[in-house]
């Protein structure tokens, strides 16, 4: 049964230096509060994996968590560059940054593939693109069958998965609904799962279309209300894109973005302070 | 602006809605594709099935999202799966109609370049990547491309292929195993390319009103081809005008 703990105790029992890491989330429900905290407990060395890293990727990157990034989008939907990621790939700022790429799809696969506890994923895929070329963990596989050249992509199985959803109960059953991207098979894929909660409830009502993660697959479930900010949390709260956009502006000089998180992060100890902080700045 | 009061840009996103017909399923790229698609939808294909890669099916938003999972996606969508569904089942299934795509570079051959501008491992630009592209080129049964025309953007050689249009011209697509048939039409703020039924290289066919042949050559950065025949596409109406322009993000409709 998934324990439920404060998020300080779980990053601190659940991640380690040098760890792999997938924080996940498809533009919906993506773990800010977790990456704060990380952030906070000052990890380094991560290998962080994720389709669509934003702005919390940008973040851990910045801050020097990372020595390697698995992905396959990296920008700032809708606005443009990720640029602390574009600092560490390009400059190596702070520290220098691996990386591994692929597409959607290739990622998808190798996720469904850890979950499932193959050794690779297959797909129609990465043939005559570039991709290969720099890419280890992308090969071909000839069909038993039909004889058909396929993409391979080794499986992905991180140390710890870490997820945001809307709802968990006592025991730590995990309820989540709306756009839920690779949530269920990255916790399947990795070795250790915490799952940040908008609100633990005393029991989970039914609700059709929503994802069940039952307790036994989850290691920790910590209460994190309004922590995925600035993504959002279908049924709770909306995206804020005009802090998306933002970003751009803070992200984009090293000082800036430096003293933006000094002043919302390493000085704030939870979500509800970060929330405060930025209330703050923004009447200030 | 032209004189006709519409931007290059209008007539670009015009333009590319025009190419959608009605009940299209449609996989949609964020940005230029999201707002050409969704333009479709309001005038001409109010049945076009609009699919993002956040797994949202049949979603009919009311203004356009920035995110390719903003909620509205989900909450009008016919249905919402995961990720690996959306590209396991439904793309690489071969059930979308029409991918559509921007990038920053393109070559003759309609291969995208959305990855790196300069060398791979010491990168001049690194670009956000692939993400859902590859497979969207690799597997809808056409892709139509937007982007706009500059010699920046249309390039004799990629700096990285990124997605698969026609590789190095006939055949390659059958080599590689590409179940779609490719990029069948490019659409910019200047006219409209497509590729040559032999070669596959990618042909001026059609140019936007008040644009003339030697300005699409001076915007692409390899001699390009021209068409016997290259027609001139009708300006935007006020109707398809208004729809464009009443299509925003929802902060820019509430003035935020």
């Amino acid at each position: 049964m998934a324990e439920v703990v404060t998020l300080t105790e779980a990053v601190r029992e659940l991640v380690h230096d040098g760890d792999t890491v997938a924080f996940e989330g498809f533009t919906h429900l993506i773990p800010h509060a977790a990456g704060h905290e990380v952030i906070r407990q000052g990890r380094h060395d991560l290998t962080l994996v994720r389709l669509t890293p934003d702005v919390i990727y940008d973040q851990l990157i910045g801050m020097g968590c990372a020595s390697r990034l698995i992905f396959s989008w990296g920008g700032n939907p809708g606005v443009g560059s990720l640029h602390r990621l574009r600092d560490a790939v390009e400059h190596g700022w702070p520290v220098p940054l691996e990386i591994e790429e692929h597409s959607h799809a290739g990622m998808a696969a190798a996720y469904s593939a850890g979950a499932a506890n193959l050794p690779f994923g297959v797909l129609r895929g990465y043939a005559g693109t570039d991709l290969p070329a720099h890419t280890p963990t992308a090969s071909w596989i000839d069909c038993p069958f039909t004889g058909e050249r396929l993409a391979a992509v080794r499986a992905l199985r991180p140390d710890v998965g870490i997820v945001h959803a809307q709802r968990a109960d006592p025991a730590g059953n995990v309820q989540l609904w709306g756009i839920s991207g690779v949530q269920k098979e990255t916790v399947l894929a990795s070795a250790r799962a915490l799952v940040t909660v908008e609100e633990i409830v005393p029991e989970l009502t039914p609700r059709p279309g929503a994802t069940i993660l039952p307790g036994w697959v989850v290691t920790a479930v910590a209460a994190a209300p309004g922590g995925a900010h600035p993504s959002y949390a279908h049924g709770y709260y909306d995206r804020d894109n005009d802090f998306y956009r933002r970003w751009d502006a803070i992200s984009r000089d090293r000082d800036r973005f430096q003293e933006w998180m000094r002043r919302h992060v390493l000085e704030t100890r939870d979500v509800g302070e970060y929330r405060s902080s930025l209330a703050e700045a923004a009447t200030a | 602006m032209s004189e006709n009061g519409y931007t290059a840009a209008e007539m670009m996103a015009v333009a590319a809605a025009r190419r959608l017909e009605d009940g299209t399923v449609c996989f949609v790229g964020i940005g230029l594709p999201s707002r050409a698609a969704n333009l479709a939808r309001a005038t001409h294909a109010p049945g076009c099935v609009l699919i993002y890669e956040s797994g949202t099916i049949g979603a009919k938003p009311s203004h356009l999202p920035l995110s390719i999972g903003d909620g509205e996606l989900a909450e009008t969508a016919d249905a919402v799966v995961s990720v690996p569904e959306i590209f396991g089942y439904w793309l690489q299934g071969g059930r979308i109609d029409v991918g559509f795509l921007s990038a920053a570079q393109i070559d003759r051959f309609g291969n995208l370049n959305s990855t790196v501008i300069g060398d791979y491992e010491h990168p001049k630009v690194r670009l956000p990547g692939g993400g859902g592209a590859p497979e969207i080129a690799a597997s809808c049964r056409e892709t139509l491309v937007m982007l706009e025309h500059t010699p920046r953007a249309f390039v004799d050689r990629l700096d990285f292929v990124t997605t698969v249009g026609y590789g190095d011209g006939p055949g390659a697509r059958e080599r590689y195993g590409l179940t779609g048939r490719g990029v069948t039409a490019v659409i910019t703020d200047l006219g409209v390319l497509e590729p040559d039924p032999a070669t596959f290289e990618l042909t001026l066919t059609a140019l936007h009103p008040g644009v003339t042949v030697d300005r699409v050559r001076e915007a692409t950065g390899w001699p390009l081809r021209v068409a016997e025949r290259v027609e001139v596409g009708a300006a935007p109406t006020d109707r398809e005008l208004e729809a464009l322009r009443s299509l925003r993000t929802v902060e820019e409709r509430s003035g935020g």
